[in-house]
């Protein structure tokens, strides 16, 4: 085929095809638009106020080395005066983690700056290597979810940073989208479309400014912009490679490439029909930009990535879950903590009857958050998920530890 | 006078299909593997590689013959599920062709040229 000239500066060889809009595009004037795009969702929505702290909850991995990168450039080009900081998790995995941390050491120094890493062992006495050592590779995923999330947020207090932004993409939260409606969770759906989510103001806010970026264009980024990641699956989730949600979003994408983003509008637009679960969209829609505050949860997700996207690994979790629901009591504690406390209001297919779903949503008891009895961590329930986790993980530990 | 050149002067039809096979043109290709990809290919992000230039009913060679050669030849993982599903490369997978994204060139009915650039990325890995 011949060349393409690009479709903005009409000179440069065109390389990329955006898949929202099959615009051609040269490296310069791509890379000039993607970020044009991230500020143009940084701003609308309000994301940032000048000279605040913000963490970049950062694996190593492609997203989060392009956030970090691009909030880098735009905070000097269009000063944001942000404050930014670059905060890891190493969950002591052997052999996984130890490269990702050397590539996110490198981006310290690249992007200039500062690097804090929380590790599972100092915040919960455990490695995720123990933790396998004790229950084994299968349910894994759940505890290293749900102390991630925690450790993201208790790295920060650390810092005194109340704002952590994730690498979450366009095709993160479509899946996330798509998982919660597989499942009938409609409150979840909800709050996984928020840009921004986390609590009060006392708390720690989470936010994803690549929400509408395209995976594609994320890697075509780093690609382009020459930028220094890492990639690699965690040793603990080989299924995570195949997570159903995500192969179903990519053949998707191969159809229809805007199908992404159009899922991401619709998850939107079923949030808006939640009671009680403000939800936002691009803030150029033309109302004042939300800081909806959603209760954040989404914990039982994220192996296989570092900064705790809901990746195929939450998928295998929930394919497990309906495949084997009758063995639902031999993985109480794992149910326990993804449905949080709707017990007997699982919507998965063993509820046969729609008149119950439809009617137990706007019954859900409202999240009421309050702090966690052991650690003081906020939580909905009298321990937070991390402690609960840990209270049956420290029954287990052999005498000789204690 | 070598027995090759000997054959290559040959007559019978077997000695011109043992030429065919034994001079069949090449072209010299690099092949690169990342976002994960490497793993499947023997931990090794750059391939230099020479592949026949014709498939075997003498089209030129595609991106979707290279897929197939690299299934056959070049990959030593046997979970070719990873790379390729129902006989074409996975979804999620980008490929780069000198650099441009191969949907601008014809996708796997690209035909490849002496001295290509072919870079396969995953985008299914975390990141």
């Amino acid at each position: 085929m011949p060349p393409v000239p690009c479709a903005i500066c009409k000179t440069e060889r065109a390389l990329i095809k955006r898949p929202k809009n099959y615009q051609k595009l040269c490296r310069q004037c791509f890379i000039q638009i993607f970020e044009d795009e991230v500020h143009h969702t940084i701003t609308s929505s309000q994301l940032f106020f000048p000279g605040e702290k913000v963490a970049i909850g950062a694996s190593g991995g492609k997203d989060s080395t392009v956030l970090a990168s691009v909030l880098k450039t735009l905070n000097e080009r269009h000063k944001y005066g942000l404050d930014l900081v670059l905060l890891s998790i190493d969950e002591g995995i052997k052999g996984y983690r130890d490269d990702s941390l050397e590539t996110v050491k490198r981006n310290a120094v690249q992007y200039e700056m500062p690097l804090k890493i929380v590790g599972y062992d100092e915040l919960y006495g455990w490695t995720m290597d123990q933790v396998v050592e004790t229950i084994g590779k299968k349910g894994n995923c759940t505890y290293c979810g749900v102390f991630r999330r925690q450790a993201l947020d208790r790295g920060a207090k650390m810092l005194g940073i109340k704002h952590v932004v994730t690498g979450h993409n366009a095709d993160d939260v479509a899946e996330t989208i798509l998982m919660n409606l597989l499942r009938g969770d409609l409150s979840r759906l909800s709050r996984s479309t928020s840009i921004v989510t986390g609590s009060n103001a006392s708390e720690v806010k989470r936010s994803k400014p690549l929400k509408y970026a395209y995976e594609k264009e994320i890697v075509l980024y780093a690609h382009h912009k020459k930028l220094d990641y890492f990639s690699t699956e965690c040793i603990y989730s080989p299924e995570a490679f195949r997570g159903s949600a995500r192969t179903l979003i990519k053949s998707l994408e191969k159809v229809r490439p805007s199908a992404i983003l159009d899922v991401v509008r619709s998850g939107e637009d079923m949030a808006r029909l939640v009671p009680g679960q403000p939800s936002d969209s691009c803030g150029c829609k033309g109302k004042e930009a939300p800081v909806p505050k959603a209760v954040e949860d989404e914990g039982a997700g994220g192996c296989g990535s570092a900064n705790g996207r809901a990746g195929g690994g939450e998928m295998a979790a929930m394919e497990k879950q309906l495949r084997e629901n009758e063995k639902v009591a031999n993985e109480g504690l794992e149910t326990e903590v993804k449905t949080q406390k709707v017990q007997g209001q699982r919507h998965d297919r063993t509820n046969k009857s729609e008149t119950e779903v439809s009617v137990s949503v706007p019954l859900r008891p409202k999240q009421k958050l309050g702090t966690c009895e052991r650690c003081g961590y906020m939580s909905s329930q009298k321990l937070c998920q991390a402690c609960m986790l840990l209270e049956g993980l420290n029954k287990n530990r052999p005498e000789i530890r204690i | 006078m070598s027995v090759d050149s000997q054959m290559s002067t040959g007559t019978g039809p077997a000695a011109q299909d043992a030429v065919a096979l034994h001079e069949q043109p090449k072209i010299s290709i690099v092949v690169e593997f990342s976002g994960g990809l490497e793993m499947l290919f023997s931990d090794q992000r750059r391939h230099s590689l020479s592949i026949p230039a014709v498939d075997k009913d003498g089209r030129p060679a595609t991106v979707a013959f290279l897929i197939d050669y690299l299934c056959r030849n070049t990959m030593k993982d046997s979970r070719q599920e990873l790379f390729v599903l129902e006989d074409h490369l996975r979804p999620g997978i980008l490929v780069l062709i000198n650099d441009a994204d191969w949907e601008l060139e014809g996708e796997e009915s690209y035909e490849i040229q002496n001295g290509d650039n072919i870079l396969f990325v995953s985008t299914l890995h975390g990141g």
